[in-house]
């Protein structure tokens, strides 16, 4: 592990650096990514079974309990032979809408975290990066990264570094410069700066379109070319129908109004709404007893978007998360 | 378009700091024109859903419209029914509209300007956007008042629903009871006899020496009367005509609470019960369009279904019951009836859906509105005072939601707790 290669292991509650005298209870890896234009993993792995094999051979020898994978039963694509093939993990098939790629939904339908407890997570890229440690005995820090999104002329898969430069990445691939360059995607990732670098643990380079118009009577327009989960717009009638994606907020922000939207969309055994009006009331019993440790700020993200109320769940949840994490 | 609507609003923006009240008034309207250019921050989600408040509200107020236009002509058909004029549905239908609107437009008027009036106010002084939650609560109190209600009362009521139930618990998305509901119940025990009994139901009536009469018509009764004449059409006249023989005014209720369902039937068909051709609140009446306005909702995802759902059953659940019991006439009538007498429909599409004091969780909802179908019935049956339920019953429950949420949030830290203590053990 003096090779740099522990930062590439998360631990959960809270998402942060795993802590080295811990031993974690168990260690989850997701092999499929639900998110909007999110990379295929299965790309990703192709070639790199031994290194895959070898990494999750390592965390077994970590963990007191087991290294469970969570693969792609959506039926669009079988998951690669790498992770079917795996040994030495227990494997399941998840099936469903987004945000079912997340490690924290797969975890809370495997072994839901419990407050005393710490498990690690890790990427499929990370755990390639570990096992290439053992195999090739080298710190291989090279990443498939997806540039994606509508703004650009070229969307494509490229080979590169952890924190790649993304003005080299995108290099005159942007259609104009009316844009937002995000590190991850467009649900959980951060704005960077045109400059700057890709974050440690992104494996995607989002770009869309800044919305920064005004909208005559944008409340009543029956069908638009935004995207929506509300059955208030005719969308939903030609679910495959193409929406133009931009950052506009569609909308003020207002108190909590509309109920149920959240839960419809977290598919856990969890009421966002209550957790993350607890947390802005600072009620700890409720806090840790309504379930912040199963939960990081890209499983709220769906929610966070379809919110009526336009609230930042991230940044609450995040705000909770740091609370309970200090108070220990 | 757009740029010219933009120019303008930037040509009228008043001084922020010189007029808040002006500012928060303009910025109403502006963001009602154009929805605002504001972007989503750097961190956290970066696309945004289509959806917001305003719309959720518009929406409630579009699946309304069917019940304000119906209302609007029942007032009249009403009116005109009672003096045993035009008794066809059809027969002076321009009498009819005019006469509606005549009473609704002031309804609609005074609690909206009244209503609104204090949220703009509010906003300003906290120093926050307008928010939308009267729209609905403005359009909702027009429809569940007698037709007859003198303005006074009405702007009294909106202001102690608004101030009292709303402002004071924090604004729109904080209030525990429901504001349309609060205005009425303000009126029903302030001034109980503007909103109860036989009388108030049909609009325009007097009772002169024991005996109802059409009121004198007023100025704007007798504007339109000279627009009629240039077409030829039929007037209104000067008014004063008396009732027809055997006119009672009462509501469906009113007879069931006395007689039973004979006694309702004997002056009411079901079919006009059903189509709304009776006398009651301005939009509670007609069944048909109520049903539109609740599949309409529920089907975009507006109104939980569980709610309507779940009260249905509870109201047919005590209807049942009270049938098997059957110790008075009210207790006899058919459960199944029970659905197209009063506003129970009107109460469950638009009323105990409300989603800020209904209950939040889904398993909540399911109780609450079971609940509340029960009580209201109840109600209905037992109330010597006035038959009907749902005002009181939504209200009650409206009180008892957050403690229904209590207990599911509760059983769900519970499973977490021992979920934790069965992984420590083992």
């Amino acid at each position: 592990m003096n090779n740099g290669a522990w930062p590439l292991i998360r631990q959960r509650p809270f998402q942060i650096l795993a802590d080295v005298k811990e031993v974690p209870v168990n260690v989850f890896i997701s092999t499929f990514d639900s998110a909007p234009l999110a990379p295929n993993l299965n790309l990703v792995a192709e070639g790199r079974g031994t290194a895959f094999q070898t990494g999750v051979n390592v965390l077994n020898k970590l963990t007191s309990g087991k290294v469970y994978l969570g693969l792609d039963a959506r039926g669009k694509e079988a998951p690669s032979s790498v992770f079917t093939q795996a040994a030495n993990v227990e494997k399941y098939w998840f099936q469903g809408k987004h945000p079912v790629g997340n490690v924290g939904v797969q975890i809370h339908h495997i072994a839901p975290i419990n407050s005393n407890e710490k498990v690690w997570t890790m990427g499929v890229q990370d755990v390639i990066t570990l096992g290439a440690m053992f195999s090739e005995r080298r710190f291989n820090a090279e990443r498939v990264v997806a540039l994606t999104g509508a703004e650009l002329n070229k969307p494509q898969y490229v080979r590169t570094y952890m924190g790649a430069s993304l003005s080299e990445l995108l290099n005159g691939n942007l259609k104009h410069d009316h844009v937002r360059i995000i590190s991850g995607d467009v649900l959980s990732g951060e704005q960077k700066a045109p400059d700057s670098y890709l974050d440690f643990y992104d494996d995607q380079v989002t770009v869309v379109k800044e919305g920064d118009y005004f909208e005559t009577f944008g409340w009543l327009v029956p069908s638009m070319k935004r995207p929506t989960v509300s059955k208030t717009f005719s969308n939903f009638l030609s679910p495959n129908r193409r929406f133009e994606a931009d950052t506009n907020t569609h909308g003020e922000k207002r108190a909590f109004v509309v109920t149920g939207q959240y839960e419809d969309l977290l598919p856990m055994d969890i009421y966002p709404q209550h957790l993350m009006k607890a947390i802005l009331v600072n009620d700890f019993e409720k806090i840790e007893g309504l379930g912040i440790y199963e939960l990081v700020e890209e499983d709220v993200a769906l929610c966070e978007f379809a919110c009526t109320s336009k609230q930042p769940l991230q940044k609450i949840l995040r705000q909770g998360l740091d609370m309970v994490h200090e108070q220990g | 378009m757009k740029d010219q609507i933009l120019k303008f609003f930037k040509k009228i923006e008043p001084d922020k700091q010189k007029s808040p009240f002006m500012h928060t008034l303009y910025d109403g309207f502006f963001t009602f024109a154009l929805v605002p250019n504001s972007v989503t921050k750097g961190k956290g989600v970066h696309l945004r859903d289509g959806m917001d408040l305003k719309r959720t509200m518009t929406m409630v107020v579009i699946a309304l419209l069917a019940c304000f236009l119906v209302g609007t002509y029942n007032i009249g058909h009403q009116h005109f029914l009672a003096l045993g004029q035009y008794t066809g549905l059809m027969e002076g239908w321009h009498l009819k509209l005019v006469h509606g609107l005549i009473k609704l437009v002031p309804i609609y008027a005074v609690a909206m300007i009244v209503g609104l009036g204090i949220e703009f106010f509010y906003a300003s002084k906290k120093g926050h956007g307008i928010e939308e939650g009267f729209l609905v609560s403005g359009a909702l109190i027009p429809l569940i008042m007698p037709p007859d209600i003198p303005l006074w009362i009405l702007a009294f009521s909106v202001v102690f629903a608004v101030i009292i139930g709303k402002e004071a618990f924090g604004g729109t998305g904080m209030n525990v009871l429901n504001v349309a509901l609060l205005s009425r119940v303000f009126i029903f025990f302030a001034y109980p006899t503007f909103i109860s009994g036989d009388e108030v139901w049909v609009s325009g009536l007097e009772k002169i020496d024991g005996i109802y009469q059409s009121v004198q018509y007023g100025w704007a009764h007798h504007l339109f009367d000279s627009i009629f004449g240039w077409f030829d059409a039929a007037k209104f006249g000067a008014g004063g005509v008396a009732v027809m023989d055997g006119f009672s005014g009462a509501t469906p209720l009113g007879l069931a609470a006395k007689g039973g369902w004979e006694a309702v039937t004997q002056v009411y068909t079901s079919s006009d019960m059903f189509w709304g051709l009776i006398p009651g609140s301005i939009g509670e009446t007609s069944k048909p369009f109520i049903i539109l306005g609740a599949l309409f909702l529920i089907g975009i995802g507006i109104a939980s279904w569980r709610i309507m759902l779940s009260m249905v059953l509870g109201a047919a659940f005590a209807g049942i019951l009270f049938n098997a019991w059957g110790a008075t006439p009210f207790m006899q009538v058919p459960w199944y009836d029970h659905f197209i007498m009063g506003s129970f429909l009107f109460a469950m599409a638009f009323m105990a859906t409300d989603p800020v004091t209904a209950a939040s969780t889904s398993v909540g909802k399911l109780y609450y509105g079971f609940l509340i179908g029960m009580l209201g019935i109840l109600i209905r049956v037992f109330n010597p005072a006035y038959p009907e339920g749902w005002m009181l019953a939504i209200l009650l429950m409206n009180v008892f939601a957050p403690l229904i949420d209590h207990f599911v949030v509760q059983s769900n830290m519970n499973r977490r707790t021992k979920r934790a203590a069965k992984a420590t053990a083992a």
